[in-house]
């Protein structure tokens, strides 16, 4: 910000001398298309050949544009076009006089239209115009992942989707994620429901609760989450939830599309899942209780119907991957994946 | 109250039978009127003047119906005028009074705008701001005296009926000579025209911003050395700027109309070698900047935005959405010659012919690459690359303390500069002349030559990624808080386009005169188009009483917001 004066400072400054340094440059032709008489004889006697080019040179006029400074912020106005024209005889007048700083006029309390018009009837056209140029709700539903897993000896299934109803800044929203196995039933599932505000250009804050419904006994969750477009164009979220026996847990993902031409996309796509305690209950323990790294291939039919192809790999790490280990269970798995990315 | 007040007042009540009888007789059923095409926008047409009855004369009568309409033979949805989509040509001429009674007979409220037009704030046709808009199934009457001269036009100014069709060419003839004759003369209204339903676009582009762009930067484009080099890319992707981000609805759901018609279809209008040819050309599009050429035929800019301008003879020019630019064309030889208007990304062009006899086709020129933004569409100023020291951040309020602070503010322009002298996105080097706002100068003195007595700033804002677009951060849904002016005050205003994509900014019932240094023979216009990263200065005689929309005229932008109410009032009168 205290640069900003001393820059603006330095390119007025500068202006004139680049315009003169730079070879072969007219000056002349920093003229603005000004025929060379003055205009005002014309009014009456239009040019006898319309077709004789008024303009000296555009490249001129172009550079010139690059060396007028911005208006309006505590400056004088740049003196590089109308100096030209007084230069070339013409006087200093109308939209050549800089401005002065006469006071703004307080704000009307009425509205023009109802001296016209019924004010009943204005005031239901003005709410109906307010609420139509930016005040709509939009509403979507998105399945990142909804696919098939194909594992050695077995078959499962995944989703993680979420949609949301509302307007720019206040939504409501809905995230469902959960897999299972095609003759086990569900693994896992989950659910939140949240309310989401925008918080900035590219990130939302969502404050809400997740119901865990598998595994059972089903737990509940107070969620709190910030998503959104992190610099390099990464989808990123990081949320935290606090379940109702006191248990913190938390949960990163990240993806990124990188597009390869402008249907095919190639999605690296991660999570992370953490712990602040040991929840022997639960078969997790504190830290880093497991990681999925996933690499799928869509081709975006529509943008809203995309199927894919991938695979996915989860380990459970620390002690969660020691209750694993003690249950029999694998602690890790790599599976082929094919879905479909859509939303409605 | 005056008599106008009156009739404005009783308007709504006024259904003229006889002449409803009338229309319903002749342009009654769909299907009939769209197999009608009004005489200026015949597929082949010899000139506007020569239709059997044109809609001119005091009393004039519109009425707004569903149908269908047929683009490169294919049949969507639209809403027109008396049977017509794009809605007929309206021909006056100045000094006189006209009485347009519009009958709305759509199942929801309808609305007339007359682009460009010096009228009463209370006929100025925008819902919720100039009157109560037209009711389902009723009628309104506008009158008021024609004041001006020059090329315009009209559409609605309710909801997304605009894309569906209704839009028509406004052409008033001088009182006087005219001051660029010419032998013949055609209108080409340039438009933009998909089977989805904009409620549908709209959507899409809220849940998506990128929806519509197709011409994204890719890896195998990276791999083909295309585009950015990966060192670029890096560079833009850390700031989450896109440069593709060029326009937000393109060729992957549009088709480019010239006078309602496909470039399939090829309008055609005829001329005789030798004769000077004006063609009105006006850029009636929802979302699409155009850029217009004609290969082999250099075009004389007579006019511009209605106002008569010292003759600039140019090769191409970028149109914005509610420009007009009228173009001498004088050609010589007996050969056709096409009319191509690029939309500004380059994804699709709107195509006519120019020819001696019906059936003549010239070269269709393909599509010129795509372009790509620069740093200085970032309002990086002529500095670009490196900053050495320098703040640049992108996202400094410091720089605009008028400017909301909110989500709906992507970034703001470290270092705007005039880009008046610009030709526009993607026209510097294509080997031609191209029109820039400097290169307009007005033929007659300005009206009004006095110092502005003060100034004022507007930001244009937006956030791509959210598809919010504002006015100093704030959205027309956010606030009804005017931007206000005392009648008879002249102001500088400045526009800084904190965005990276052109904005075609218009003032209702108002012309302005360019800050191009052309002193007291500044171009007036209705319409300006700043540039991304640029700003631009006007100054205004707030000369017209009333409350007046001022806002974005890409229509998606408006109805996210990018918009304003401007009050003028009587010195004294506020209260």
């Amino acid at each position: 910000m205290i640069h900003r004066p001393l820059l603006l400072g330095m390119a007025f400054l500068a202006a004139p001398s680049l315009a003169q340094s730079m070879p072969g440059m007219d000056m002349k032709g920093m003229v603005m298309p000004a025929p060379p008489k003055a205009p005002a004889h014309h009014r009456k006697t239009p040019p006898a050949k319309p077709a004789a080019k008024a303009a000296p040179h555009h490249a001129m006029s172009h550079d010139h544009g690059d060396m007028t400074m911005p208006m309006g912020h505590d400056m004088p106005e740049p003196p590089a076009a109308h100096d030209m024209t007084a230069m070339d005889g013409v006087a200093m007048t109308g939209t050549s006089l800089p401005a002065g700083n006469a006071p703004a006029p307080s704000m009307p309390m009425d509205h023009y239209a109802d001296r016209f018009y019924a004010p009943a009837d204005m005031e239901r056209s003005r709410r109906q115009m307010m609420r139509e140029d930016g005040g709509g709700l939009h509403h979507q539903l998105l399945f990142n992942i909804a696919e098939i897993q194909a594992q050695q000896g077995h078959e499962g299934y995944r989703w993680d989707a979420d949609g949301f109803v509302g307007g720019d800044i206040n939504r409501l929203w809905i995230k469902s994620e959960g897999e299972g196995r095609f003759h086990d039933g569900v693994d896992h599932a989950e659910v939140q429901a949240l309310y989401g505000r925008a918080i900035g250009p590219y990130y939302n804050l969502q404050l809400g609760v997740r119901q865990d419904i598998r595994p059972s006994p089903s737990r509940t969750y107070a969620a709190l989450s910030i998503e959104g477009l992190a610099p390099y164009r990464f989808e990123t979220e990081a949320a935290l939830f606090v379940s109702t026996r006191g248990d913190v847990l938390g949960r990163i993902e990240a993806l990124y599309d990188q597009r390869i031409t402008q249907r095919l996309v190639l999605q690296p796509r991660v999570e992370l899942n953490l712990s602040a305690q040991d929840v022997p209950q639960g078969r997790y323990g504190a830290g880093l209780v497991d990681a999925e790294l996933g690499l799928r291939l869509r081709y975006e039919i529509r943008r809203e119907f995309a199927p894919y192809v991938g695979v996915s790999w989860e380990r459970k790490a620390g002690k969660s991957a020691d209750y694993a280990r003690a249950d029999g269970d694998r602690i890790s798995s790599a599976s082929f994946v094919a879905g479909v990315r859509g939303w409605f | 109250m005056t008599s106008s007040t009156t009739r404005a007042l009783g308007s709504e009540r006024i259904v003229d039978r006889r002449r409803l009888l009338l229309g319903s007789t002749l342009f009654g059923g769909s299907a009939v009127a769209s197999a009608w095409t009004p005489a200026w926008a015949k597929r082949i047409s010899t000139g506007i003047g020569s239709e059997a009855r044109p809609l001119s004369g005091e009393d004039i009568t519109l009425r707004i119906a569903r149908q269908t309409m047929r683009i490169d033979g294919r049949p969507s949805r639209a809403v027109g005028i008396n049977g017509f989509a794009p809605a007929p040509l309206i021909r006056l001429r100045q000094g006189q009074n006209v009485r347009l009674r519009v009958v709305n007979e759509l199942d929801e409220d309808s609305s007339i705008h007359w682009h460009g037009l010096l009228v009463p704030a209370q006929f100025d046709g925008v819902p919720g701001i100039s009157f109560p808009g037209i009711r389902a199934r009723s009628t309104f009457v506008y009158e008021f005296p024609i004041r001006q001269a020059g090329t315009y036009w009209y559409h609605s100014h309710s909801g997304f009926q605009e894309q569906l069709g209704l839009y028509g060419p406004l052409v008033i003839e001088p009182a006087g000579p005219e001051c660029a004759p010419f032998d013949r003369e055609h209108v080409i209204l340039l438009s933009d025209h998909s089977h989805e339903a904009p409620e549908t676009i709209f959507r899409h582009l809220k849940l998506m911003p990128e929806y519509y762009n197709r011409e994204q930067q890719t890896l195998s484009g990276l791999l083909a050395g295309k585009d950015q080099p990966l060192a670029e890319r890096l560079k833009w992707g850390g700031m989450r700027m896109e440069p593709t981000d060029i326009a937000d609805v393109t060729g992957a759901t549009y088709t480019y109309l010239v006078n309602g018609h496909g470039p399939q279809d090829n309008w055609t209008g005829l001329f005789t070698p030798g004769e000077r040819v004006r063609l009105r050309i006006i850029n009636a599009s929802s979302m699409t900047t155009f850029n217009l050429r004609i290969p082999g035929l250099p075009m004389t800019v007579v006019q511009a935005d209605g106002q008569d301008v010292h003759p600039v003879e140019v090769d191409e020019f970028q149109i914005g959405i509610a420009e007009t630019y009228d173009a001498i064309v004088i050609p010589q030889e007996d050969r056709a010659y096409t009319l191509v208007a690029e939309s500004i990304d380059r994804s699709g062009m709107a195509r006519a012919t120019l020819a001696p006899r019906a059936g003549m086709i010239a070269e269709m020129p393909p599509l010129r690459a795509r372009p790509l933004l620069s740093m200085a569409d970032m309002g990086m100023g002529a500095m670009g690359g490196d900053m050495g020291g320098m703040d640049m951040s992108m996202r400094n309020f410091a720089h605009a303390l008028q400017v909301k602070r909110g989500p709906g503010v992507q970034t703001l322009a470290p270092m705007p500069v005039d880009r008046t002298g610009d030709p526009g996105v993607g026209l510097a080097g294509v080997g031609h002349r191209v029109l820039t706002y400097r290169d307009l100068m007005a033929l007659d003195r300005n009206p009004d030559i006095r110092a502005p007595s003060r100034s004022i700033e507007v930001h244009l804002t937006g956030n791509m990624e959210r598809f919010m677009w504002s006015f100093d951060g704030k959205a027309m849904s956010d606030m009804m808080e005017p931007i206000p002016f005392t009648e008879g005050e002249r102001v500088r205003v400045t526009l800084i386009n904190d965005t990276m994509m052109g904005h075609p900014i218009h003032l209702h019932g108002h012309f302005f005169e360019l800050v191009t240094g052309h002193g007291d023979h500044a171009p007036r216009k209705h319409t300006v188009l700043v540039q991304p990263g640029g700003t631009l200065s006007f100054d205004l005689t707030a000369d017209a009483p009333g409350d007046w929309a001022f806002h974005c005229h890409l229509l998606y932008h408006m109805t996210a917001g990018m918009m304003r109410v401007v009050s003028v009032r009587p010195r004294g009168d506020a209260a």
